[in-house]
């Protein structure tokens, strides 16, 4: 099976596509690395075990 | 989607990413980027590095998401200042749309983020500067009163006190301060750009105070501002967000600026144009390094109360 050859509106539009790619990209890098954070925190780790004294 | 609509969307001059990019004004934004790094590390409560990291990109993308929406609703405006005219939306590469969409999508995704990320003091106050600076300055102010520099100014001063929130979780003179100092910076600032771009503003009929009161008067607006923010900014010295490293840089910098805003007052619009705004476009320059080395000099105290050096002013009041 042939692949098509790329449309050109694919080459004008890479550097956009390559750009959106790399801000969701850091997107998700922020999200996990606030996630991993705010649970290692002394405060939720805080909150976790008073509420599992409780 | 037809090939054919595929092909009369093409345009020769496509919006790239940089196109959107700039619709963020990042030049405005590495000041927002300082002046809220600074409120954030000035704090007294330390932050975890990569949540601060967090809250000045989002601090910094919910002010570009505000730029997007002024350049969405002053796309008029700009296409007919030279200043403007090359900006994404008049230079025909992105739609109006399109920078709509941009801006309320970024200014959601901001201010949730910075909540989730910090507090949501930080986070409320975050969607105040975005809602002040794109309804009460450029929807309201700007094209209404020559008062629109003074007052939309306070949209550009809020950035070190949502730092200050989002390591605090509240408001304390110290932020307020910091709001003050570029609150009373910006007219001086912008009134310089005024008169050296002669005609930009009269062509798009922005009521600025160049325009509506005359080149004279606005020349000794600078110099009445220039005379209050320099007391404002040495006062600082004396404060909590202040020290002797700041006292110096501030006394340095406010006879500096004093002395160019005095040379503005002087001059004529003769003596202006014979040496092509000289004066002015220093006093602008002047005024960009003014505000970064008084930020710069409470990042430095903030960082000798952290080391545990001991300066202090008490003892001079």
């Amino acid at each position: 099976m042939n692949f098509p050859p790329e449309h050109e509106l694919h080459q004008r539009r890479k550097g956009r596509n390559l750009g959106v790619g790399l801000v969701l990209a850091a997107l998700i890098v922020i999200v996990f690395g606030l996630t991993y954070v705010k649970v290692t925190s002394q405060g939720f780790r805080d909150s976790a075990t008073s509420e599992g004294a409780e | 989607m037809t090939d054919a609509s595929l092909h009369s969307a093409s345009r020769d001059s496509e919006a790239q990413f940089g196109d959107y990019f700039a619709l963020l004004k990042p030049r405005v934004m590495t000041l927002v980027v300082f002046t809220a790094f600074v409120g954030l590390l000035a704090a007294p409560v330390p932050v975890h590095p990569f949540i601060a990291f967090c809250a000045v990109l989002f601090i910094a993308v919910g002010g570009g998401a505000s730029g997007a929406l002024n350049m969405w609703w002053d796309a008029d405006i700009d296409a007919v200042m030279k200043r403007t005219a090359g900006r994404p939306i008049p230079a025909g590469k992105v739609a109006p749309e399109e920078a709509l969409a941009l801006g309320i999508g970024l200014s959601g995704f901001a201010v949730l983020l910075l909540g989730l990320a910090t507090n949501w003091v930080a986070a409320g106050l975050l969607a105040f500067t975005i809602f002040f600076y794109v309804v009460i300055y450029t929807m309201w102010l700007k094209r209404w009163t020559p008062q629109n520099i003074v007052i939309g100014g306070a949209a550009g001063a809020f950035p070190p006190m949502i730092g200050w929130a989002a390591a605090t979780g509240g408001i304390a003179v110290e932020s307020v301060l910091m709001f003050c100092l570029t609150f009373m910076w910006t007219p001086p600032h912008f009134w310089a750009l005024a008169l050296f771009m002669r005609g930009d503003y009269d062509n798009a009929g922005v009521p600025m105070l160049t325009v509506t009161h005359g080149r004279k008067a606005t020349r000794a607006h600078i110099l009445v501002y220039t005379l209050l923010l320099a007391a404002l900014a040495v006062a600082i010295a004396f404060t909590g967000a202040g020290g002797p490293v700041y006292l110096v840089v501030a006394v340095v910098l406010n006879a500096l600026f004093i002395k160019g805003a005095l040379r503005i007052w002087r001059r004529t619009e003769e003596d202006a144009e014979a040496d092509n705004f000289a004066a002015e476009r220093g006093f602008f320059k002047l005024s960009l390094l003014y505000l970064f080395a008084h930020f710069g000099a409470i990042l430095v105290e903030a960082g000798l109360d952290r080391a545990g050096v001991a300066l202090s002013l008490g003892g001079l009041l």
